[in-house]
């Protein structure tokens, strides 16, 4: 069990880690590079989206909780700023578009561009890593839900 | 000079300098859209960034709730207690001087909600031992240093830039002692946040 107060005890860890190399590198690393970018960021992965979802987006959103952004089950294909109990910002809740594969990757770009004046400040710079995320909030989304 | 300070400084100039400080949507009117931009220019994009700053001070307020729930849980053993409470007092700073610079700015900060509010949230119920609290606690500071390393583009001036990034080398100094007493191993690849 670690100690907080046994810096030497830790270190030693990360020593003994290191020099046994158990663990495979995948693991070591949450993010993994797909071999081919353009042709993974038509389809996007889910698994690689949970991911960069977690690290990228949990520290404002959850799937089924509001927090500092809305909740995101069933985002995609739903009307912009449509959850009932978020206060949105006055930006966005005068839009009337739809999530989709299209608006999504425009907003993670950079949300101030499609939406002037959103509170969402947040930017994914890589296409590829888009793709995933939006695969992996399709994923959590029933085609028939509001 | 602190951030604070210069942008009060900033808005001074900019009532001092000129007769026709309007708002950006008079100076549309008048000069059209050059005049718009050069005005949200000259106002660093004040608007934008409240919000932007504002959704900051609520993943700050969801910080400090996080850690005052997981210190009261008894689920930790008291030198952990301590060190979440000391993180708290990082998260409380970096609350104040988020405030600090919306007011500047002339926004209204973001409030607090309960402390009830967040623990449901954030299913606090589901935490059994000291490794859920830990892996949330992780969860939440990784987070929150992507989440500022990825705010800093959608800010208009240095001094906004700058206070993000320190706050982001902060959540990443408790990510870093977080993963290290989970046992987690050391990512292999540098750039780690913010990608
Ligand atoms: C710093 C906090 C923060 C981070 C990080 C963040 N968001 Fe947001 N998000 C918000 C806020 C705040 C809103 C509400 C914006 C508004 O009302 O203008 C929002 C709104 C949204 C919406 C609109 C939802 C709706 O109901 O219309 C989507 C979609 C979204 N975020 C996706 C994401 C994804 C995906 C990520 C990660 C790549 C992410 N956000 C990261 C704060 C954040």
């Amino acid at each position: 069990m670690w100690r907080p107060h046994s810096c030497g005890a830790a270190v030693a860890g990360m020593v003994v880690a290191l020099l046994l190399q158990a663990i495979p590198a995948a693991a070591q690393s949450p993010v993994r590079t797909p071999p081919s970018a353009a042709a993974a960021a038509a389809a996007g992965d889910a698994t690689r989206g949970e991911q960069l979802y977690q690290s990228r987006c949990g520290a404002c959103h959850s799937l089924d909780a509001n927090r500092v952004g809305p909740r995101h089950r069933n985002v995609f294909g739903r009307r912009v700023a449509a959850v009932p109990d978020f206060h949105y910002s006055a930006a966005l809740r005068k839009r009337t578009f739809t999530w989709d594969a299209a608006t999504l990757d425009r907003w993670l770009e950079n949300p101030g561009a499609l939406v002037p004046g959103t509170t969402m400040g947040f930017r994914v710079s890589s296409a590829q890593d888009r793709a995933d995320i939006i695969a992996y909030l399709r994923d959590h989304s029933a085609p028939s839900s509001p | 000079m602190s951030v604070v300070g210069k942008d009060l400084q900033m808005r001074r100039q900019l009532v001092r300098g000129s007769a026709t400080v309007l708002t950006a949507a008079g100076i549309t009117a008048l000069l059209g859209a050059r005049g718009a931009a050069l005005a949200q220019k000259r106002t660093g994009n004040a608007g934008q960034d409240v919000g932007v700053l504002n959704a900051a001070i609520a993943l700050e307020h969801e910080g400090i709730a996080a850690y005052t729930i997981a210190a009261g849980s008894g689920l930790l053993q008291p030198a952990v207690v301590k060190i979440g409470v000391t993180f708290r007092g990082h998260h409380q700073r970096h609350r104040d001087e988020l405030i600090k610079v919306v007011t500047a700015l002339g926004g209204k900060p973001a409030a607090a909600k309960s402390d009830a509010e967040y623990a449901t949230a954030l299913n606090a119920a589901a935490l059994k031992n000291q490794t859920d609290v830990l892996r949330l606690a992780l969860k939440l500071e990784r987070g929150a240093a992507n989440a500022y390393l990825g705010l800093i583009p959608s800010l208009a001036t240095a001094d906004r830039h700058q206070l993000v990034a320190r706050m982001a080398g902060d959540e990443a100094f408790h990510a870093a002692i977080l993963g290290n007493a989970l046992g987690d191993p050391i990512p292999t690849d540098g750039l780690m946040f913010g990608a």
